[in-house]
């Protein structure tokens, strides 16, 4: 296990290059010079010495393999260069704002495995009956419901109708309420609808049947050889829907006006504050990869024909 | 008068729209401790949903519209059978176990099933793993169904069927899968145990040779009928129904050395 | 040939069977997506105003016989907007769904007709675009390209066709071993025409499927992408952009926020059906998780 581990971080070195390479290759095929995008944000007209002045400044004067392996030195220790809009170091920016948004999206993930499990669980234990009926319908809304909009709502009944919470802001528990709700919405939805899936089609499984000819009870049954074995696909879901709740976390965060990443980086955004974009796109980018890496630790953890395999491969 | 277990007018039917399709219409079946039963008939006959009807584990979709199963002159429910009253083997062992829980675990949850778990359940596990050949025993217990071969497994699954310690068992095509010389093993096996510990064995087969090597009687069904019972000397010296000719005739002209 | 030809017919005619007999569901989603279709494309004829001609004497007016839905902060009639609006999310969708397939064809293609390094390389290449969550992507891409419902198109056709790449490499592999594909490579069809007349067929119906399971998740991106101020530029009448206008009111004119995203969840709904329907209709093999 030790090694399959070992062997799955050394492979998010190639990705991670990757993914910066693919990024730096693309922020120096935008549109526009960014040396004169610089200028005006500092507000000095651009005349042609000064955009030379700013190019040699900005290292774009260099060949593109040159200023990414400068680039890419200054990363791995941590400068990701100055924001062109607040002059500060782009990852002290970063790092003050990731914190708010990891701790919603941490909290939507968390919510929609509590939630949907049980709902997934429910909904297949009641095939066809009217729980399942009513399971399936709020899954079909949740996938079809834009979180922002869900964010709207939420804020209208419980905050404005029944003034039980508070619209805005990040404080108490009672500000993470409606935020995590809004986010995991769909994430919750769309997992209960797999679990659902995928528990029915383990039940039709051989080895459920061979339980059920030893004698094992209808409880023993659904826990360790429907349930067990159906998590598995969830397991490798979680993963896609850690992206999920990042992206739905960053949309959301303006509606609630949560003081996190998503908000920074779509004012970096409109004013075209490179350093911010790219140390921004890559964190999450990080992020959400050693996420994936936890989910297929934790897979190959769970299911001992991936584990056996990958020590046998050793 | 031995112990028994009866099927009695066992009917089963598959729905298909509005109207029931029937499988097993009218069987009746009476074993015996110590004497092998075989149902015979050729694929699609009803004898494996004849098995499963019984014991209350048919697919969506199909039923029991009729019919009792009696253990001793009692009437049993048919979830009451399992694991307690039968024990089952079934064919092609390998998609038979739950691919992600080792033998241990599996043979933990089959004494829990039949509350024979107690702090002994390690040593008898054991001791049922040698009984049907399983050398080295004590390293089966941490594998799992991909990590064995299909004889080994068909031996785990009979080593479960006597640790839940029922006096019947049905073996549902259980050589099926595996390869001939695994086969002659397995069966020379289930004849031992089936003598020695005394079991009712049903014993649900196509294959005549399988039947001829240990069956005491033979039941032949056909749609959904059994259509002919003698004891297996009588089947295969003078069969009376075409179906049974047929089943005896196809077994002779593959191994003539046989009869 | 012939039993090839007809294999390839075959498919091409399964592609465009509608699921009309569906269940009710089914039907009523036809009916919305119709719908959508007509208001997109008749919006100017169908539409009581200009969507974009402001009043500010009428502004949030309640629903009215003038105006039906009533109006936003700068007297804009409703209605007309969000009919106007419809043009802007089926018309972005269709646009990146068009982009998505020419690039998967094209890459995945590539890759799978090529295979050895070539093959490899561009799988990795495809792997760097699937490390992104696409809402982060595409946040890049916007960042890098500028707003714009342009870019919106454009951001969301590169973080989704990796994912398509990917499924037409592995038609492309898997059809290359097929036997009819080898019988007229034997004939001596060239690799085009092959391509043509029977991998394209089949990827197409593919990649149908996909495409329409994801039309709703995509109205869902660019709506939300445009509520961030990324997509669409105001005045332009799109159902994000409109959510987002009207939460200076979410005190005073709820309604405001609730249209939009009403339509928002129906046609978005209407498409997750069609997507399903349309998934059973053709490719069983994907049956994975809606019904049992």
């Amino acid at each position: 296990m030790a090694g399959f581990i070992l062997r799955r971080l050394l492979l998010l070195i190639p990705i991670l290059l990757g993914v910066s390479i693919l990024m730096f290759v693309i922020l120096r095929m935008a549109p526009g010079d960014p040396a004169v995008a610089y200028l005006k944000l500092s507000s000095i007209p651009p005349t042609p010495s000064a955009v030379a002045e700013a190019r040699q400044t900005l290292g774009l004067d260099r060949p593109i393999l040159a200023q990414y392996v400068s680039w890419l030195s200054n990363a791995v220790q941590g400068d990701f260069g100055v924001s062109h809009v607040t002059r500060r170091p782009v990852i002290d920016d970063i790092l003050h704002y990731l914190p708010a948004t990891l701790q919603l999206a941490g909290a939507a993930l968390l919510f929609t495995l509590i939630v949907s499990v049980p709902l997934g669980i429910w909904s297949a234990r009641y095939k066809d009956r009217w729980p399942d009926q009513l399971v399936r319908a709020f899954a079909f809304v949740g996938v079809s419901t834009p979180n922002f909009w869900l964010g709207f709502l939420l804020v209208l009944l419980f905050s404005l109708t029944l003034k039980w919470l508070p619209p805005m802001g990040k404080g108490g528990w009672q500000h993470m309420i409606m935020p995590v709700l809004a986010v995991s919405f769909m994430s919750l939805a769309i997992n209960a609808r797999l679990l659902r899936a995928s528990m029915l089609e383990t039940a039709s499984a051989r080895h459920v049947l061979y339980a059920r000819l030893r004698g094992l009870g209808d409880r023993q049954v659904e826990r360790s050889h429907i349930l067990r074995n159906a998590l598995l696909p969830i397991v490798t879901a979680t993963g896609m829907h850690v992206g999920e709740l990042l992206g739905g976390t960053l949309v959301i965060e303006s509606v609630f006006g949560w003081p996190g990443i998503g908000r920074y980086a779509v004012s970096a955004i409109y004013s075209r504050d490179f350093p911010v974009i790219q140390c921004f796109t890559l964190f999450l980018v990080t992020i959400f990869v050693v996420c994936n890496l936890l989910v297929d630790i934790l897979y190959a953890w769970l299911d001992p024909r991936i584990r056996l395999n990958a020590e046998a491969a050793i | 008068m031995s112990e028994t277990l009866t099927i009695e007018n066992l009917h089963v039917a598959a729905q298909h729209g509005h109207h029931d399709h029937v499988l097993v219409d009218g069987v009746s079946l009476t074993l015996r401790r110590g004497r092998i039963l075989a149902l015979v008939g050729a694929s699609g006959c009803g004898k494996s949903i004849t098995c499963s009807g019984a014991q209350g584990v048919l697919p969506p979709g199909v039923r029991v519209t009729q019919g009792r199963v009696l253990h001793n002159d009692t009437t049993v429910a048919p979830e009451r059978l399992r694991g307690r009253v039968v024990a089952t083997i079934l064919q092609n062992p390998r998609s038979a176990f739950n691919p992600i829980r080792t033998m241990a675990d599996h043979a933990r949850e089959t004494l829990r099933a039949v509350e024979r778990l107690d702090g002994d359940w390690r040593s008898r596990t054991l001791e049922a793993f040698a009984t049907v050949g399983l050398e080295d025993a004590e390293s089966v217990l941490p594998l799992h169904a991909f990590e064995m071969s299909g004889g080994m497994l068909q031996r785990a699954m009979i080593a479960l069927a006597l640790l839940s310690d029922a006096p019947f068992l049905f073996a549902d095509e259980p050589t099926t899968d595996l390869d001939l010389i695994v086969q002659a093993r397995i069966l020379d096996l289930l004849d031992e145990l089936a003598r020695r510990r005394n079991l009712g064995v049903l014993l649900i087969t196509h294959d005549m040779g399988v039947v001829a090597r240990l069956a005491d009687e033979v039941a032949v069904m056909e749609n959904g009928r059994i259509i002919e019972r003698a004891t297996t000397r009588e089947i295969f010296d003078n069969p009376q129904r075409i179906a049974t000719r047929e089943l005896v005739e196809a077994h002779m002209s593959l191994y003539p050395e046989v009869a | 040939m012939s039993v090839a030809s007809l294999d390839a017919r075959a498919s091409r005619r399964r592609m465009w069977r509608l699921p009309i007999r569906d269940s009710w569901a089914v039907r009523i989603a036809l009916f919305i997506v119709a719908l959508l279709a007509i208001a997109a494309i008749a919006a100017p004829w169908i539409a009581p105003y200009d969507p974009d001609a402001v009043d500010l004497a009428r502004r949030l007016q309640s629903p009215s016989l003038s105006h039906w839905l009533g109006t936003d902060h700068l007297g804009r009639d409703e209605l007309s907007r969000l009919i106007y609006g419809t043009r802007v999310s089926l018309g972005s969708v269709a646009l990146s769904i068009v982009l998505i397939l020419a690039l998967a064809i094209a890459v995945g293609g590539l890759s799978g007709y090529m295979g050895g390094r070539i093959d490899q390389a561009i799988m990795r290449f495809c792997d760097c675009f699937l490390a992104f969550p696409t809402i982060v992507l595409a946040l890049f891409l916007i960042g890098i390209l500028g707003t714009g419902m342009v870019n919106v198109i454009i951001a969301i056709a590169l973080s989704h066709f990796a994912w398509y790449a990917r499924m037409v490499r592995g038609l492309v592999l898997s059809f290359r071993q097929r036997d009819f594909v080898l019988a007229s490579r034997a004939a001596g069809a060239s690799r085009v025409r092959v391509f043509f007349e029977h991998l394209f067929p089949a990827i197409m119906a593919q990649m149908i499927v996909l495409a329409t399971l994801d039309i709703g998740h995509m109205m869902l991106h660019v709506a939300g992408l445009s509520f961030l101020g990324l997509g669409v530029q105001p005045p332009t009448a799109e159902w994000g952009v409109m959510i987002g206008d009207a939460r200076p009111f979410v005190w005073s004119m709820p309604m405001l926020i609730l249209w939009p995203g009403l339509a928002l969840l129906l046609s978005v709904m209407a498409f997750n059906i069609l997507g399903d329907a349309v998934r059973d209709r053709l490719d069983p093999s994907l049956h994975g998780d809606h019904q049992h």
